[in-house]
Order: C-alpha cells, then sequence, then structure tokens
C-alpha cells in the first residue's frame, strides 16, 4: 500500500511540477523581449512572486518558460534515448555473437568519454542548434537502457516458449516483438522517466556553461547563468528559483521512476 | 577461477590497456570526423573577426599554408603524429601552444581533484559504514534520505549554493579565483581559494559513493562468511571489522573508478563557477570559442585518465579482496 502511495504523491508532483510549466506563463503572459531595467532585480514580492531577474522580467513566468524548454529537449532525448536502447538491447540480447559483441563495445566506449565533455565538443562544433543538443545528450543517454533491456532479452532468450515459437518457424523479428519487447518494456519504461530527470540536468549543466541553448531563450540552465553575478550582489531569488525547479522536477521523476521500478529496486541513471 | 592476486591484478592491466589504446584512438578519430562534418571551418576561426579582409584567392593560399585542404582522415594523422613529437597544436584562446596550457593548469586541476575525493572518500566510507552497518535505524535513515535528495542536485547549483551561503552571506572563504586579486599565489591564500571548490566538489560525489556502500556492506552482512562468523559466535564488532568491511571494502573502491568520469565532469562545472585556473576551466573556454586543437587533446586526455583510473580501481579491488588468496 505504500508504493501505491508514494507512487501517487510522485505522479501528483510530476502533474503540479508540469502544470506550473505550461500554465504559468498562460496566466502571466510576458514579452522576455522586453526589458525594463527599472524593475530590475526586485526581490520576490506581491506583483512578482518569484521576483525579477536583471532585465526587470518576472521570473514566476519566466522560470515557467525555461522548464517548457527544458522539458522539451529533455523529453525528446529520453524519447529518442529509449528507442535506440531498446532496439540495441534486444537486438543484442537475441542475436548474441558479433552484434552483441560490437554492440556492447560501442555502449562501454561511450561510457569512457565523460558524457559532458563529449556533449560540450559536439554541441560547440554545431553551436546554437537545438537538434545538435539533442543528439549530444542521446548519445550518450541509450547505453544504460540498452544494457538493462539486453539483460532483461538474455533472461529468457532460451526460455521454453521463446524455443517453441522458433520451433514454429517465427521470424526473429516476430519471435521480438511478441516476446522479447515486453519483457524489456517494463525497464525501458522506468529508465525513460529517469531519463528526462537525468537529460533536464545535462542539459541545463550545458546551458549553464554557456554553451547549450543561446542566451535569449530562456532554459533552466541560462537562468542560472545569469544567477552567478547576481548571487555576488546578494539577489538570492535567482538562484533559488530556477535552481528549485531543477531539483523538484529531478526528485518528483526520480520518485516516480523508482516507484514504477517497484521496491528493492536502485535507480539505474 | 582463484588465482593468486598478482596474477590477477597483470590479467587486468592487460585487458584495459588493450582496450584503453584502441578506445582512445577511436575516440581521437571520431573528433576529427565530427569536426570535418559540422559547420566548423577551421580557416574562419583562424582569422577570427578580421575575415571579411581576405579575397577568396588569399584565403586559398592561407588553406594551402595551414594544411587545411587535407582530408579530416589526413589532419587526424598529422595531429597524432604530432602528439608523438610533443606537438600538440596552438590555442587560439589562450594565444599559448596547447601543450603549454596544458602543463599550466594541469596541476590546479590535480590539486582541485585529489582534495575533491579525499572530501569524497571519507565522507562517503563514514556515512555508507554508518548507515550500512545499522540499517534501517535513524541514521540510516537520515543518511540516506540526505543523499538521495542531495543526488538530485546538480554540481553547479551546489556550487552556485555554497558561494550564495559561504562567501555571500557568512562572508568565510573567498568567491573565486585562487588568489585575492594582485596577490601572490602563497599556500596560505591557495588552501583558503581552495576550500570551497574541493568541499563542493567532494560533497556533490559523496551520494552515489555512500549509498553505494551502504548497499555492498547490507549484501556482504547477509553472505555466508558473515552468517558463519556469527554462528561461531563471533562479537559483533569482530564480525563487522573482519568480515563486513573487507567485503563491502572490493565493490565501494570499484565504483570510486566508475565514478571519474563524473569526478571530471563535476570538476569542470566547479572551476567554471569558482574560477578556478585548471583544465576545466579551460575546457569550457575552449568549447564556447570553438578552440579545436584544446579541445581535442582535452577529450583525449579525458579518455586517457578514465581508462587509468578504471584500473587504478580495478587493482584496488582486486587487492581489497578477501577472497582471493594472498600472493603466492
Amino acid at each position: 500500500m505504500a508504493d501505491r502511495r508514494q507512487m501517487g504523491l510522485a505522479v501528483a508532483a510530476v502533474v503540479v511540477l508540469a502544470g506550473y510549466a505550461i500554465l504559468a506563463p498562460l496566466v502571466h503572459p510576458i514579452d522576455e523581449a522586453i526589458t525594463d531595467f527599472a524593475s530590475g532585480d526586485q526581490g520576490p514580492g506581491a506583483a512578482h512572486w518569484f521576483g525579477t531577474d536583471a532585465s526587470g522580467r518576472d521570473l514566476l513566468t519566466l522560470v515557467a518558460k525555461g522548464m517548457r524548454v527544458s522539458l522539451a529537449i529533455a523529453v525528446a532525448t529520453a524519447i529518442i534515448s529509449t528507442l535506440i536502447g531498446v532496439v540495441v538491447g534486444i537486438a543484442a540480447g537475441a542475436a548474441g555473437g558479433w552484434v552483441d559483441r560490437i554492440s556492447m563495445r560501442i555502449a562501454e566506449a561511450l561510457t569512457a568519454v565523460p558524457s559532458l565533455l563529449l556533449s560540450l565538443l559536439i554541441v560547440s562544433l554545431f553551436r546554437g542548434s537545438l537538434v545538435a543538443i539533442v543528439i549530444s545528450l542521446v548519445l550518450t543517454h541509450w547505453t544504460a537502457t540498452a544494457r538493462v533491456v539486453r539483460a532483461e532479452v538474455l533472461s529468457v532468450r532460451n526460455a521454453e516458449y521463446v524455443e517453441v515459437a522458433r520451433l514454429h518457424g517465427l521470424t526473429a523479428t516476430r519471435i521480438a516483438r511478441i516476446h522479447f519487447l515486453p519483457v524489456a518494456a517494463g525497464q525501458a519504461r522506468v529508465a525513460a522517466v529517469l531519463l528526462v530527470a537525468h537529460a533536464v540536468w545535462h542539459e541545463s549543466t550545458l546551458s549553464f556553461l554557456g554553451v547549450g541553448l543561446p542566451p535569449h531563450q530562456a532554459s533552466l540552465g541560462t537562468l542560472l547563468a545569469d544567477s552567478g553575478q547576481a548571487l555576488l550582489l546578494g539577489h538570492w531569488w535567482q538562484l533559488v528559483f530556477p535552481a528549485g525547479a531543477i531539483v523538484a522536477v529531478t526528485l518528483a521523476l526520480s520518485a516516480l521512476g523508482r516507484s514504477l521500478a517497484g521496491p528493492c529496486r536502485e535507480p539505474i541513471a | 577461477m582463484i588465482r593468486t592476486r598478482r596474477a590477477r591484478i597483470r590479467q587486468l592491466a592487460g585487458r584495459r590497456l588493450l582496450y584503453g589504446v584502441p578506445l582512445v584512438l577511436v575516440v581521437s578519430l571520431a573528433t576529427f570526423a565530427l569536426a570535418a562534418a559540422s559547420p566548423f571551418d577551421p580557416l574562419e576561426a583562424y582569422l577570427g573577426g578580421s575575415g571579411d579582409g581576405f579575397t577568396e584567392a588569399e584565403r586559398g593560399a592561407l588553406r594551402e599554408t595551414l594544411g587545411l585542404n587535407q582530408h579530416w582522415f589526413a589532419a587526424w594523422w598529422h595531429w597524432l603524429t604530432g602528439l608523438f613529437t610533443g606537438d600538440l597544436g596552438y590555442s587560439r584562446t589562450f594565444h599559448e601552444p596547447v601543450a603549454q596550457v596544458l602543463a599550466d593548469r594541469l596541476g590546479w586541476t590535480a590539486l582541485l581533484g585529489l582534495s575533491a575525493s579525499v572530501v569524497a572518500i571519507v565522507l562517503s566510507a563514514a556515512l555508507g559504514a554508518t548507515a550500512g552497518l545499522k540499517a534501517g535505524g535513524l541514521a540510516d535513515r537520515l543518511i540516506s534520505g540526505f543523499a538521495v535528495i542531495l543526488y538530485a542536485v546538480p554540481p553547479f547549483i551546489v556550487a552556485l549554493g555554497s558561494v550564495l551561503l559561504f562567501a555571500v552571506t557568512l562572508r568565510w572563504v573567498p568567491a573565486a579565483g585562487v588568489t585575492d586579486s594582485g596577490d601572490a599565489i602563497t599556500a596560505a591564500s591557495t588552501l583558503r581559494h581552495l576550500f570551497l571548490p574541493a568541499l563542493v566538489l567532494g560533497i556533490s560525489q559523496v551520494p552515489p559513493l555512500a549509498l553505494g556502500l551502504r548497499e555492498a556492506i547490507t549484501r556482504a552482512a547477509d553472505g555466508d562468511a558473515v552468517r558463519g562468523a556469527q554462528a561461531r559466535g563471533l562479537p559483533r564488532r569482530i564480525v563487522q571489522s573482519r568480515h563486513i568491511l573487507p567485503m563491502a571494502a572490493a565493490p565501494f573502491f570499484a565504483l570510486i573508478g566508475g565514478r571519474l568520469p563524473e569526478l571530471l565532469v563535476g570538476a569542470t562545472v566547479v572551476e567554471t563557477v569558482f574560477a578556478w585556473p585548471g583544465l576545466g576551466d579551460a575546457v569550457v573556454n575552449s568549447a564556447r570559442a570553438l578552440d579545436f586543437p584544446l579541445l581535442a587533446v582535452v577529450v583525449v586526455l579525458t579518455v586517457v585518465v578514465v581508462v587509468v583510473g578504471n584500473l587504478a580501481a580495478d587493482v584496488a579491488a582486486v587487492a581489497a579482496d578477501p577472497r582471493i588468496e594472498a600472493d603466492g
């Protein structure tokens, strides 16, 4: 029963956060291009609940807009990475032999390169491209899923019902679809949720370092990149609200991932 | 399968190197291929903003002189052979040979990384062991809960938060740099400036290590060796110090080695926040300005460090594993 309650809480937290990201800019729209330095750097108050940034933009709306961008990139990354991970994992587990060896070697090689550095390299070569950001994240994020899915497939590969399907002359792709995919689906679902959290982190770090999204496009990372200077002036709200958004999203999603995975399961990502 | 320690270690080292050398080659090759496929033009980068004053013919001549007309594979080969003669290329952002940039900055990163590792290992060993030996107790729940929450906070936010708390609000330590502006570099001022970045980088690595050690301990406590020791009526302290902790040490060391990529990523971020003049700061600057020669060398260097670090962790894990017999 405790598990159900935990999952309920996690789902509720995700819904609340997504609701804030979607609704805040609709209820209280602002034009990011308009700067009003006279009302810049205001602390949280009745007019601006989260305060304003240096250019006088309302942070309640700006953080929500940043969350939209960060989550959109993260969800795209998670979906593509999971698809690649599931396909590679099933292929490696089902085919074995050289398919398995080569794909696992590639996965291993990608894990040996610190993921952020690889992203730095790609994003700086393809500057300012949203597609490049997603690709750079996908490149390092599919490997964990592939490994987990492969392990799941290996555990049922020689099961009798799979043997029967083979003897009945079912093609490899059909066996993969009706027997391996359902086995992999549970793990893949958990991995996908955790990947969203991971990708939010990763994207925000890239943007924070100044190589991700262009500064005028508010993501949680670009908002935090601005806060470095503001901090020294004591403008704490410019750190606390965007940072709080990242931490809340990560916590909610990893709680959701854990409760999907069931008890006694360590998070993968 | 159990052989002597030395044979195990030799075998592990051989396997890691056999795999590591081609890995480094492939990564560097991929880096050059990627640069060739990208819209990045090394000539524009070389000319900086002043490229407009050149005619097509002059550009062509420059390309020829700089060797930019060669195929990316030839460029890679040229670069690779250059490495062996100590020629790592020229960094545009720092107006210095890449080798010089590395020489200037490697020490700072090593200082930060090693201090942070000490912080991370000491803290996570203490917290993980406390939590694991009394799993389910109050201390365990507090430590595990704290670790799970800290795990959700990206290192750059920990860094910014610690600047806000310790440097801006409490004014205990400086917010950035390695000296107060204008002062000479002394051991005392370096330590004062090192404190916060090393603490932040160390703490950001604690959650996975502490949680991992906690799990290794609970698993070891469930094993046959420990059951046997308990059945023989050995006191709890002896069982803990002679059976449980040694069994948990091997996976803990392997975990530390596996965290090396994350430590390097963390160092990059922490150096940027604290304006620490190490390699991480250099790599971020070179990525912003697309200083390809520097970027390529640092990426390859990082892979080398990760391979060597994993080997060191393997060796430590084998050396610590009580189930492998001593040298014979």
